[in-house]
């Protein structure tokens, strides 16, 4: 049985040095060929696997024949944001899973042919969407990250007024801040957005709802809301030496990177400590990217501290594969427990101890537990934080009657619809830190929601 | 989006006043909150705090010393010209209440936040007696605006050229030692000047209030930079401040976080005054 297409990538001891994207993608010889090992399945497997079911022997068939153009229609029908998709989502535990030659050999690289699809599209300009007949009425979206832009699209589409709201000075999200431009330049996300307005939707960035309005406002001048504000409140993790200079969350680290281009220091204007011995706690894309950016930034060494084994480190396979070849240190079964003070209150390593594996917890992953005894310091003068966020809090600020859990995620029902009558949520702001393609699932949903109960 | 700055003018040297047209802002900025701005695509976002606003005219007015690369930047720019990026208002609203006689201490740029607090104080009915102090006369700014919303106005000079001879916490303990009782103190300044008023207040048991200026990056408790020690607890000074108790505040732990990039700082300012001609006074 045939195996699956390599992706060109620039080699590690070169893209170390750079910020340039990492994988290069598909020529259309490659594209075709690994398109051609699709059995079009009569029940395909894969499209269960996609969040958002995207029709993909249907894509893959047009692709077979070298009609590009009809495969992104294709795509585009459930996907609004491809060329994000087919770069980022987990697909080894989605499509591609359950690809029904993933049996018996490789599953075929779905993410690989829609990034194909969606990077050729672009190349020779995507074409002018066709809008429906504005219906008058008036749609706020607040945040936007995929689930965001996905309901915007969508709504715009249908013929909304859709103002969208973002506090960042540019939307996009988690696509924009906090996933570096080696895994996804920030060209595609200024494009997606781009097209979004094309649609006719208003962006006001600069807008934090909560101070600027409130939701209470937005209830008033709008005929429905979307909340798709995303998990961004970073997580600590309550230890000594934690606000020691030099410690930072991957949030802030990776913002300072990506949004303001602190690489490119002091071109602009936001610095950046790039240290020489990075430690990055946690095991997620977070704290992949987080250590990838360091390294480029010029530490002389970058390790991953987490406290479960490989098996169980929650990021793409793919990343983490990238990671170690680009000379990450893995510290694994390792959980910090102080961080050490240097000379004016910098930082003088970590101390950790060292951990195993014992029971499966709630979570069904085996508990890890500290080795007595075992404690033992890594030399480190920057610590990344990287184990987790949660809801950002602003957005509750006058928004009387929303229900919200104990942690701090949206309440909504099996439609999207939060506790307000016209006000719905959707993406990390409902499920805590998830996937982009999810958030685009909840966006699209939400989406039909709203539009369902305005045209009533 | 573009905000443009509809007037600008030099209080004293160094320190610039600026109206902004922001009229959403300025329709939801409340008296100790601040705002983010961003001069242009390559700029750092800076926080700065709300001196005053006018819903009417839609301005909302920042006062500013320069420091940096961004806050020099910044003074460069006239009436007419544009800025990127201006978000607020970010950052909880001072709680302003009718509770009987409150100083009110400026050090520094810091007159400037105290400003529209001591008028807020004023107007729902307090007795406000501020206390204003700088290094000399020259740098002293809004004496008169103070004036006009203090029952009371002091002022200090570390070089004794107006008012008091010494430090604005000289004249904040001869309040306390005073007959008058006094129901809050609230002391906006330099880092520095804040822990002195706090070493000063600490055994008189009335209530102390400072703003915090950390680091920020988003100023909407995305990115954890701004974090400061409050009573033992790790507080975002964007969302869960800036205003906090003096008792509590870990002042060491804000001042050194506040020196983390002096390195960077110098060296982005070098590389902006190579950029700039010969006759430009950032030299
Ligand atoms: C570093 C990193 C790497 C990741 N890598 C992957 C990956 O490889 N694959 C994958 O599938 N997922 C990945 N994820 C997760 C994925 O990015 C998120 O699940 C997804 O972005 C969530 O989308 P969202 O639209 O719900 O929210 P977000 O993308 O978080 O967007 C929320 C937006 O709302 C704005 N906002 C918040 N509050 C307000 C307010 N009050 N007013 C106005 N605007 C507001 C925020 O500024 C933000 O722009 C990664 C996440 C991170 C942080
Ligand atoms: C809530 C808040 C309100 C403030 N209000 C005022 C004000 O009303 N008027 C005023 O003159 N200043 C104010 N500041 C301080 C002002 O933000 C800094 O002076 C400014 O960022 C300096 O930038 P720079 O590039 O000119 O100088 P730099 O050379 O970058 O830095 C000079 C000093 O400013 C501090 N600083 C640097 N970057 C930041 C940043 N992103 N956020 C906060 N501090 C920073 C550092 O301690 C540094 O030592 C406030 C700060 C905060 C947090
Ligand atoms: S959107 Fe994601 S899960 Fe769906 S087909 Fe594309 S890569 Fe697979
Ligand atoms: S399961 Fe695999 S082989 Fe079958 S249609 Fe989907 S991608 Fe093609
Ligand atoms: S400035 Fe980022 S959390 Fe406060």
């Amino acid at each position: 049985m045939s195996v699956t297409q390599e992706m060109p990538e620039q080699p590690a001891d070169e893209r170390i040095h750079n910020f340039e994207e990492v994988a290069l993608g598909y020529t259309e010889e490659q594209a075709i060929l690994e398109a051609e090992r699709c059995l079009e399945c009569k029940k395909p497997k894969c499209v269960e696997g996609c969040p958002v079911n995207i029709d993909i022997p249907g894509f893959v068939s047009k692709m077979k024949e070298g009609n590009f153009e009809e495969a992104i229609g294709v795509i585009k029908k459930t996907n609004t944001l491809p060329a994000v998709c087919g770069r980022v989502c987990p697909q080894e535990e989605q499509c591609e899973k359950l690809c029904i030659l993933g049996k018996k050999s490789e599953p075929i690289s779905i993410g690989r042919l829609e990034r194909f699809c969606a990077d050729r599209e672009r190349e020779s300009g995507v074409k002018d969407p066709v809008v429906a007949e504005p219906t008058g009425k008036k749609v706020a979206i607040v945040g936007t990250g995929p689930a965001g832009l996905t309901a915007a699209s969508d709504l715009a589409k249908a013929g909304y007024s859709v103002t969208m709201f973002e506090a960042l000075h540019e939307a996009g999200g988690v696509l924009i801040y906090g996933i570096p431009e080696f895994r996804l330049p920030k060209a595609i996300v200024k494009e997606e957005v781009g097209y979004i307005m094309k649609l006719g939707a208003e962006l006001k960035v600069d807008y934090v709802i909560g101070r600027i309005k409130t939701l209470d406002q937005l209830e008033d001048e709008f005929d429905a809301v979307f909340l798709g504000t995303g998990a961004g409140l970073p997580k600590f993790m309550g230890i000594e030496g934690e606000n020691l200079n030099g410690v930072y969350s991957a949030n802030e680290f990776l913002t300072r990177v990506n949004l303001m281009k602190a690489y490119r220091f002091p071109e602009f204007d936001t610095p950046i400590k790039c240290g020489s011995h990075v430690i990055v706690v946690g095991g997620g894309n977070v704290a992949m990217d987080a250590a990838r950016s360091a390294l480029r930034l010029g530490a002389d060494e970058v390790s991953i501290v987490y406290r479960r084994s490989d098996e169980e480190l929650p990021a793409r396979r793919e990343e983490i594969e990238h990671a170690k070849e680009e000379g990450i240190v893995f510290r694994l079964l390792n959980n910090p427990v102080r961080i050490l003070e240097g000379e004016n209150m910098s930082i003088n390593g970590v101390e950790c101890i060292k951990m195993e594996l014992g029971e499966p917890d709630e979570s069904g992953r085996r508990r890890p537990v500290p080795v007595e005894g075992s404690e033992h310091v890594i030399d480190a003068d920057i610590v990344i934080i990287a184990i987790g966020t949660s809801p950002n809090p602003i957005i509750f600020d006058g928004s009387k009657g929303l229900e919200v859990t104990p942690w701090g995620t949206i309440v909504v029902n099996e439609a999207g619809m939060t506790s307000l009558e016209g006000v719905c949520a959707g993406g990390d702001a409902v499920t805590g830190a998830a996937t982009v393609i999810s958030a685009m699932g909840a966006g699209k949903l939400a989406a039909q929601t709203i539009d369902d109960h305005l045209s009533k | 989006m573009a905000y443009k700055i509809v007037e600008k003018r030099q209080l004293v040297p160094d320190v610039h006043l600026m109206n902004i047209e922001a009229p959403d802002v300025a329709a939801a900025a409340k008296a100790g909150q601040f705002i983010i701005l961003r001069i242009d695509e390559e700029g750092e976002r800076i926080p700065l705090t709300i001196a005053d606003y006018d819903t009417d005219k839609g301005f909302v007015t920042i006062i500013f010393q320069e420091m940096g690369k961004t806050t020099k930047q910044l003074a460069k720019m006239a009436a007419g010209d544009e800025l990127q990026d201006f978000v607020g208002p970010l950052g909880k609203a001072s709680e302003i209440e009718k509770i009987g006689t409150v100083v009110l201490v400026g050090g520094g740029v810091g007159i400037a936040p105290v400003y529209p607090q001591a008028r807020a104080y004023r107007e729902i009915g307090n007795k406000v007696i501020s206390i204003i102090g700088a290094r000399n006369e020259g740098l002293l700014i809004l004496e008169d605006e103070m004036k006009a919303v203090s029952d009371e106005l002091l002022v200090a000079t570390d070089d004794g050229s107006k008012g008091h001879h010494g430090f604005v916490t000289d004249l904040v303990k001869e309040l306390l030692d005073g007959d008058e009782k006094i129901d809050r103190i609230v002391a906006i300044g330099p880092p520095i000047m804040m822990r002195a008023v706090a070493g000063v207040t600490d055994p008189y048991d009335v209530e102390t209030i400072v703003s915090l200026n950390p680091i920020m990056v988003d100023g909407t408790g995305m990115c954890g930079g701004c974090r400061v020690n409050i009573a033992g607890e790790t507080k975002f000074a964007c969302v869960d401040g800036p205003e906090f108790n003096a008792k509590d505040v870990d002042f060491n732990l804000l001042m050194s976080r506040l020196s983390l990039y002096r390195k960077e700082e110098m060296d982005s300012l070098e590389n902006y005054k190579k950029g700039c001609g010969d006759d430009c006074k950032c030299q």
